[in-house]
């Protein structure tokens, strides 16, 4: 079986990394940016989760097949959250 | 202590195909687990954008120091549960164990600082129900965070207790000698659990903590 | 040569004399065994639901209903449809014909995780006591979809038990579908490549992925009810700016899509049996099998064709109407494949053929009143009448339990090593297929002339269609009684099958009846393309 072995050093540099994005994603919650306050946060969010699964979770050096189920999952999850979120917010637009 | 045999379960044709086939099922079990904690943040966006400021207000009462040292615990637990798989594929048993131990503890470290947590909510009066009390315009949209937020903490938070479990038995396997360079599949599978319930959390604490700007 | 046939012996060493012992079968980890006990579940959950049926059909005879009182009748279409759908229905050919066939379609010993196979059975028996629990202790009037408010604050029966039942269930589907999966993937024989598999497996694979993604989203559905009920505050409660149409948003993703994780393992079973009793390749195979796909992605897009009069907000309906009619267009590619399979075959007409012939029939008919649905204007009159139910009786029971009767019948020798009586299974079928559109032929005509759901009065004119209704229904008891009796004569009387008693294509005819706990003696290697009919003998005369 031949799994690739991730150096030490890259496991804490990408936990370094996180910890910065930590700091950050802190940080930004106290500057005042109103609607793109949330969009920052958001950004920050999918960067960490994007290097623990990338690293953490071997994801970088996984094949396709894995790629395409991290994949789906996120994707039906937009499905529910978008068409839900559809119907929510389009509702007032027709008032009689 | 001679090293154990690779055990290859009489469905599989060898080894290799073991381990891809338990690493593709944890895979195809943590897209099942994004869509059950999925129907929870779907609720959570829909009332965020219908009661954006009552939101905003009730997160406020929510300790951001707090939050911020549990998501640290959580990513440093990930750190060494990355670093325990590691030190199996290169036979390290003793240092497996000991990385298995602090994910452990930074585990179990997450869950008390939780408790606190919510001893304080209660405390407060934050918790939804009879002796909710909040003081502000949208008392009902608030209460309603505050529901979001003791469910999603709280199944997070069972995950997690599922999650130490899992990281016991895997240290008896690891001191019993189970898992060699050539096998170590319930770790790495146990691994990409604990990845995945950090991640939960990583939208979990920006979602709950971070809403609106704090002065 | 004599018209003598060699005499068949039944294989001496197979699955089912492998082992014997109830401790044998409890803790069996063999997927032929596990598919075995699911047999025997859904078998009894089949009867239990019909019964139900039966009292619902008893009730509506007479217009003023007095058979049962409001609130039981409530009860009844509640528990019939909760038992169904969620412990016949969903796991009926997946959890029993899958089970067994899939791993022999693809030439492995077993499944990817065969105690997780088990650990599957006993949740989904879990969840049947919860159940059946709930049922003997005054039962649920929610209705099987659970609106909320009414049941998350003002229903004053076993809501709770009966969803923990559902969610518990919920996971035993999770699990086969995602052992399914990962088998699908990484246990084919050398090969094999995805475009030789049968047609069943894509369709098994599809359903798979639709069980996985949708499941949790109902079982968080069902939580948050039990959490509302439990704690009086909860995301539906509109005292706390609460919306209930969010349940039916979160519910509904799940449970459309769940309506094809029951249609698509039939379909399944009906691209194996049309070319097998066709004695021709199936026509347009990658069609078919990305019809399959895709029916599983557009499936999760339409949720909303549910919701039409609910206060969803009118655009949403528009989007959803529209996504509905998409999702017919792979549907309608299957049936056309069907046909023109059929088109210049010889046909023989044995008892799985004529269940997969009646599917294609009812089955379009189900599929194009589902259209009729689709569309927001005509759904607007017909939403909660009995059209609706007529169009899902036609789907389910005209579609999906053909479809599984086509596949037991069709795998029954490979299965026991016996025949089943050919003569009683042509005319059980016949039975059904009358008794079935009597059933359920007049409730479309109901619908229309505005009979509401879930009602057990209704104006003295419409007696007429009910009586009909009924007495199709007492016809298609019969009809299934008689599978019932007939397949178990066979375990001990019918004729012994052979390996291949259909002359049919696939890997799970290369081996004996019934298969060694092993499926194979050697493993199978595939090079051929399949349905290669062509090349096999006709079938042989019963």
């Amino acid at each position: 079986m031949t799994t690739h072995i991730v150096p030490v050093r890259t496991y804490v540099a990408v936990f370094v990394a996180l910890l910065v994005l930590l700091a950050a994603t802190v940080a930004v919650n106290f500057v005042s940016l109103g609607e793109l306050n949330v969009l920052a946060a958001m950004v920050i969010a999918v960067c960490k989760m994007c290097l623990v699964m990338l690293f953490f979770m071997h994801v970088r050096y996984s094949g396709r097949l894995i790629w395409i189920y991290v994949c789906i999952g996120f994707y039906w999850l937009a499905i529910l959250i978008a068409l839900t979120l559809g119907d929510v917010l389009t509702r007032a637009w027709l008032r009689p | 202590m001679p090293e154990p045999r690779t055990i290859v379960a009489p469905q599989f044709d060898d080894a290799a195909q073991q381990q891809e086939t338990s690493m593709l099922g944890m895979w195809v079990f943590l897209a099942t687990e994004v869509m059950f904690f999925g129907g929870l943040f779907a609720s959570y966006t829909m009332y965020r954008a219908l009661y954006a400021q009552a939101f905003a207000a009730a997160s406020h009462h929510l300790d951001i120091v707090l939050g911020t040292l549990n998501t640290a615990v959580l990513l440093t637990s990930s750190l060494t549960m990355a670093l325990a798989v590691r030190s199996a594929q290169v036979g390290a048993r003793r240092t497996t164990a000991t990385l298995l131990v602090v994910t452990m503890l930074l585990g179990l470290a997450f869950l008390g600082i939780k408790g606190v947590e919510y001893y304080q909510k209660y405390v407060d009066h934050l918790v939804p129900g009879p002796s909710f009390s909040f003081s502000g315009a949208n008392r009902h949209d608030a209460e309603m965070f505050f529901y979001l937020y003791f469910v999603m903490t709280g199944l997070h938070a069972l995950h997690m207790i599922a999650g130490v479990g899992v990281m016991s038995v895997l240290t008896i396997l690891t001191v019993r000698g189970r898992f060699t360079p050539a096998y170590y599949n319930p770790l790495e599978i146990g691994g990409l659990y604990w990845h995945f319930v950090d991640i939960v959390w990583i939208f979990l604490f920006p979602l709950l903590y971070l809403i609106g700007h704090h002065t | 040569m004599t018209n003598a046939e060699p005499v068949l012996k039944l294989p001496r060493e197979n699955y089912l004399n492998a082992n014997y012992g109830i401790k044998s079968w409890l803790l069996t980890t063999d997927h032929k065994r596990i598919a075995l006990l699911y047999l025997v579940s859904v078998t009894l959950f089949f009867v239990l639901g019909g019964i139900y049926a039966g009292l619902i059909r008893l009730e509506l005879l007479t217009p003023y209903g007095h058979f049962v009182s409001d609130e039981s009748y409530n009860k009844l279409f509640t528990m019939h449809g909760l038992i169904m759908i969620f412990f016949f229905l969903i796991p009926s050919i997946p959890a029993v014909l899958g089970n067994f066939m899939l791993p022999m379609m693809i030439g492995a010993r077993d499944l990817a995780f065969p105690r997780i196979n088990l650990a599957s059975w006993y949740i989904y028996i879990l969840g049947g006591i919860f159940t059946l629990t709930a049922a003997v202790t005054g039962g649920v009037d929610t209705g099987w979809t659970f609106y909320t408010p009414y049941s998350s604050t003002y229903s004053n029966t076993h809501v709770i038990t009966m969803a923990a039942g559902v969610f518990i269930t919920g996971f035993s589907s999770i699990f086969t579908g995602l052992n399914f999966i990962v088998t699908t993937h990484k246990m084919r024989v050398p090969g094999l490549t995805w475009f030789r598999l049968p047609l069943f497996v894509w369709s098994i694979y599809a359903t798979s992925l639709i069980m996985v993604l949708g499941t949790p989203v109902l079982a968080i559905s069902l939580s948050l009810i039990g959490l509302e009920r439990l704690f009086h505050v909860g995301v539906f409660n509109p005292a706390m700016g609460g919306d209930p149409i969010l349940f039916q948003h979160l519910f509904w993703f799940y449970s459309h899509p769940a309506v094809y994780i029951m249609i698509l393992p039939a379909m399944g079973v009906v691209s194996e049996v049309i070319p097998c009793f066709a004695r021709r390749k199936i026509f347009g195979y990658h069609f078919v099998a990305f019809s399959s796909l895709a029916i599983a992605v557009l499936g999760f897009l339409v949720w909303g064709h549910h919701m039409f009069v609910s206060g969803q907000s009118i655009y949403a309906g528009m989007v959803f109407s529209i996504l509905s009619f998409l999702v017919a267009i792979p549907s309608a590619i299957k049936v056309f494949n069907w046909t023109a399979t059929l088109y210049k075959g010889s046909v023989i007409y044995r008892t799985p053929m004529l269940y997969s012939l009646g599917f294609i029939g009812l089955f379009t008919i189900g599929g194009l009143t589902g259209l009729f649905l689709a569309t927001l204007g005509i759904d607007v009159h017909v939403h909660d009448t009995y059209f609706v139910i007529a169009h899902f009786h036609y789907i389910m029971v005209g579609g999906a339990v053909m479809g599984y009767m086509s596949g037991l019948h069709y795998w029954w020798p490979k299965i026991t090593g016996r025949l089943y009586p050919e003569g009683w299974g042509r005319l059980a079928a016949l039975i059904i297929f009358i008794g079935f559109n009597l059933t359920f032929f007049p409730q479309f005509v109901l619908g229309y002339l505005g009979m509401p759901r879930r009602y057990h009065t209704y104006p003295p004119e419409f007696q007429v269609f009910n009586v009909m209704s009924s007495a199709g229904a007492s016809i298609l008891g019969i009809g299934y009684l008689l599978p019932l009796i007939y397949l178990l004569w066979s375990l001990r009387y019918g004729r012994v099958a052979g390996p291949n008693p259909w002359a049919a294509t696939g890997l799970e005819w290369q081996t004996t009846s019934p298969p060694p706990t092993d499926n194979f003696s050697e493993t199978p290697a595939v090079s051929d393309e399949p349905y290669n009919y062509y090349d096999m003998e006709p079938v042989p005369h019963a």
